[in-house]
């Protein structure tokens, strides 16, 4: 079943002279692990903004097309409708954070809904422990490291539990291994809770095993739309200079010198495995 | 050029008796190409500041051009140590692109056709032109860190710290950062830069200098501290996904110190070779 929806989207901020999106049309199952990358500037940013009603709410300009999220239009319902359906975390954690203690940034988002206190405490908890920031809890946001306030912002997005959770770049100021976790919670997410993501990212190294559906875009449009393993491997990809995976990387330098493996692999975990198939024969 | 002298530091308004640095000592020779890694909250920011005098050490000392941070003044020094800061948001604030690059020129007193020259490049080397009359805030992330790394080369410093240049950067921005760093450090300047990102640094293959709770752990070439799965655990670092897949088959007789997909691409070939004959 399709969660978003989008039809013909041309975007235009205001002031601007040309779109920033053009003409998307694209289709996002319930549960799905979607990544979204494409060069600076391609309007990936843009188009997060608009799942969750910040544009037009928010941001006025020129929206022409549709868009559907959980069945709710999105010129239809304001941005605190969409907002409990789709979390966005930002590229910068400090655009999102402004509350004088992590704990009550957390609970900021509950709070205005309306949310019960003990069940706020007990979703706030919860946020805080998968993001691994307990200790945090009663420091001031603004006094905390990237990567730290990172995390204070995904557990924002966390704690209202919305069915579709956006993240902009969310590991951008973490070290490899802070990373990787955060990548594994965003996946925990999306396969045992069924959350439907969609990762804005570049490092596709690091991302790139764990989604179900790549969506590349470039000069506001969007170029390819698919399979992880066909993506990567497509011409397309190379042209537009999309950073593909090292290990799918190394594969189409094999192939080139005659060299097949069963499968493209998307991981160093995969390729190590296919690699071992062909050094033992 | 840089000279750190068991430095410690305590942040004035942090918790006390926490150091952010615990006794640093790093020397950092002219032309020489530096990348500090290591894990969230391990010092990096913290010491590269004192290589500008934004931070002066508690104890110890930071010599830049062998002159003690402490004997000049912060402006003097900035104009041998420019700093890129991680959020660019931090840096800039003019309304037009071309005024914020012309900002420090005009204050170290460029005369304005100089400036006009200056800013006409920088902008040029970094592929802002269109963006020229365009207020900064207007632009995406990437593009904000390119204009304040473009404000800070405009006056020609000797030495260039950039605090994780690589973020909001795509593919394509970072081979042209990589190729831009490669070329700064060949015409002799000092380049430093504080990183997570891995992969980049397999590809520049800088001198590294790791860090963990205050203290440097590792210091050595790219390729012998990116491969060494160990040392990389203590400061949060996960080896490039190519030496990953090495270190998946090292009972194959395969060699684990390979960070490069070229490389690994020879590696490979020869080896299939070798079984054939």
């Amino acid at each position: 079943m399709a969660i978003i929806e989008t039809k013909g989207l041309t975007y235009t901020y205001p002031g601007a002279t040309k779109p920033a999106i053009r003409d998307v049309s694209l289709t996002i199952e319930k549960g799905e692990f979607v990544i979204l990358t494409g060069p600076s500037g391609c309007g990936k940013t843009t188009l997060c903004r608009c799942f969750n009603g910040l544009i037009p709410h928010f941001y006025a300009g020129q929206l022409e097309g549709e868009l559907t999220v959980a069945g709710l239009k999105l010129t239809e319902h304001p941005i605190y409708e969409m907002a409990q359906r789709v979390g966005l975390v930002f590229q910068n954690p400090e655009n999102q954070l402004f509350a004088l203690s992590v704990e009550k940034d957390v609970a900021f988002g509950l709070e205005n809904l309306g949310v019960p206190r003990d069940e706020i405490r007990k979703q706030v908890d919860w946020a805080l422990q998968i993001t691994g920031i307990e200790e945090l809890r009663e420091r001031a946001p603004h006094e905390l490291s990237g990567g730290q306030q990172q995390r204070v912002a995904i557990a924002c997005v966390l704690a209202m539990q919305p069915g579709v959770m956006v993240f902009d770049e969310p590991t951008s100021f973490l070290d490899p291994l802070g990373a990787q976790k955060i990548f594994e919670v965003i996946n925990d997410l999306s396969k045992k809770l069924s959350v439907t993501v969609i990762l804005v990212e570049h490092r596709l190294d690091l991302a790139s095993k764990y989604a179900d559906h790549v969506v590349i875009m470039d000069e506001g449009k969007i170029v390819l739309n698919g399979k992880p393993r066909e993506i990567f491997n497509s011409e397309t990809a190379r042209l537009i200079g999309v950073g593909i995976p090292k290990a799918t990387l190394l594969w189409q330098l094999l192939q080139e010198n005659g060299i097949r493996l069963e499968g493209v692999p998307t991981s160093s975990e995969e390729a190590a495995r296919l690699l071992r198939e062909v050094l033992k024969t | 050029m840089i000279e750190v002298k068991n430095v410690h530091f305590t942040y004035p308004r942090g918790e006390p008796g926490v150091e952010a640095l615990k006794g640093v000592s790093l020397n950092i020779r002219n032309g020489e190409f530096v990348a500090i890694m290591g894990q969230n909250g391990a010092g990096k920011t913290t010491l590269v500041k004192q290589f500008n005098g934004l931070l002066k050490p508690t104890k110890g000392e930071v010599l830049v051009d062998s002159v003690s941070t402490r004997d000049i003044s912060i402006a003097q020094l900035a104009r041998k140590v420019g700093f890129v800061f991680q959020n660019p948001d931090h840096q800039l604030f003019s309304e037009t692109v071309e005024e914020e690059i012309a900002f420090g020129l005009r204050n170290f007193g460029f005369k304005e056709n100089t400036l006009k020259r200056r800013v006409t490049w920088a902008l040029n080397l970094l592929d802002l032109a269109e963006y020229r009359k365009t207020s900064p805030f207007m632009l995406s992330g990437g593009e904000r860190k390119r204009v304040a790394l473009a404000s800070v080369l405009a006056w020609n410093p000797k030495v260039v710290i950039l605090d994780e240049p690589t973020i909001g950067q795509d593919h394509r921005q970072k081979e042209i950062l990589r190729q831009f760093i490669v070329q700064l450090n060949a015409q002799g300047k000092t380049v430093v830069i504080v990183t997570h990102d891995v992969e980049f640094v397999a590809e520049c293959g800088p001198r590294v200098v790791l860090m963990a709770q205050g203290q440097i752990v590792a210091d050595g070439d790219a390729r012998k501290i990116l491969t060494d799965p160990g040392v990389a655990l203590r400061a949060s670092i996960v080896p490039p996904q190519v030496t990953q897949i090495f270190l998946g088959l090292t009972d194959l007789g395969l060699p684990t110190d390979v960070i490069d997909v070229e490389e690994a691409k020879k590696v490979l070939l020869e080896h299939l070779e070798g079984d054939k004959r």
